[in-house]
């Protein structure tokens, strides 16, 4: 059914130096310790990153129950800040399907989606082969997601030992990894307008809307360097 | 609190999940090679990019007890790291955690 040497491969790919592991593993620290300050139990907090596992999403989330939202309310909230899985997901799927493969592997491993694993996967897929991708994608995601399972957990237990300092040093870890890891992979020259203009774009339209700001921003800059890049090929 | 904790978990996790669960329906018509692929990919970027980018200058929780200038500070810092260190990712992220502590300790 799997693949068992190309899921170990997969599962083993972030045990290199510079896999993003650390910061993974430094904001779901955090996260497990905001979610203890906002009461949650620790079977809550497991739950909560077992379920969702996207950082942006968890604290979108943890936010809103602050103030006191309603659940609408915070459906929405994290379908906008989360919306941007769904490119992320179209740009991965198309290079892990197979005609060979069931399709169930496809629905179930979609959840594994976010940013680390993702940038593991874009950057590892050519060295395999086409109808083991999918075995190989889902070792990426299970260990990713345990990584941040086990990490809220650790947050979880350590959040007394925590001071405010300490906190927001482990939160700016992934933003701060993830803009290196992003600019590591401007290769080539769509990519690059895409990622510069989405960086200039995203906190622009801020201003205009907070809420829609990734969405907005991200599909200008994106369909922007599209659009230079496919004049350059014709 | 005023929602029940498992619903709005619940709640979060479908919100979540129903992007990418559209996103595969969508890759299951979508080739590799074709215009629309490299559209998404391109999207995919420059979203990501967008949402980072959104998180270190207009940041949620407890990053926004940071000061602007710091955290630009912070950001320049950590790119300069990253090329001087040819590309490595670990030292500019330990880097930046560590310089913002010490930063905001003594600020």
């Amino acid at each position: 059914m799997i693949n068992s040497r190309i899921f170990l491969k997969g599962l083993l790919s972030v045990k290199r130096f510079d896999s993003p592991a650390i910061a993974l593993g430094a904001s779901f620290i955090a996260i497990g310790a905001l979610l203890k300050n906002l009461g949650f139990t620790i079977q809550e907090s497991i739950f909560s990153t077992f379920l969702t596992y996207a950082l942006p999403g968890s604290l979108v989330m943890a936010e809103s129950m602050l103030i006191g939202a309603s659940l609408l309310n915070i459906f929405l909230a994290v379908w906008l800040v989360n919306a941007r899985l769904y490119p992320m997901t179209v740009s991965l799927m198309p290079l892990v399907m197979n005609k060979n493969q069931p399709r169930w592997k496809y629905y179930l491993s979609c959840h594994f989606v976010a940013v680390s694993s993702w940038l593991i996967m874009k950057s590892n897929y050519e060295k395999i082969e086409k109808e083991h991708r999918i075995d190989f994608w889902i070792g990426v995601g299970t260990s990713t997601w345990l990584i941040g399972i086990f990490s809220t957990m650790l947050g979880y237990f350590s959040a007394d030992y925590l001071n405010k300092d300490m906190m927001i040093g482990l939160a700016i870890v992934n933003p701060v990894y993830f803009m290196c890891a992003m600019i590591g992979v401007m290769k080539t020259k769509s990519i690059s307008i895409a990622i510069i203009l989405g960086a200039i774009f995203g906190p622009c339209f801020y201003y205009l809307s907070p809420e829609w700001c990734i969405l907005f921003g991200g599909v200008l800059a994106g369909t922007i360097a599209f659009l230079i890049g496919e004049k350059n090929v014709s | 609190m005023s929602v029940n904790i498992l619903f709005a978990i619940i709640v979060t996790s479908l919100a979540t999940y129903s992007s990418r669960f559209f996103g595969v329906l969508t890759s299951e018509k979508i080739d590799e090679n074709s215009k629309i692929y490299r559209w998404f990919n391109c999207l995919a970027y420059s979203t990501l990019s967008a949402l980072i980018s959104r998180v270190l200058i207009f940041p949620n929780g407890i990053l926004e007890e940071t000061s602007y200038f710091i955290r630009l500070i912070v950001i320049f810092t950590s790119i300069l790291i990253f090329y001087l260190t040819k590309k490595n990712l670990v030292y500019p992220t330990i880097f930046s955690a560590i310089i913002l502590c010490i930063i905001n300790t003594l600020t």
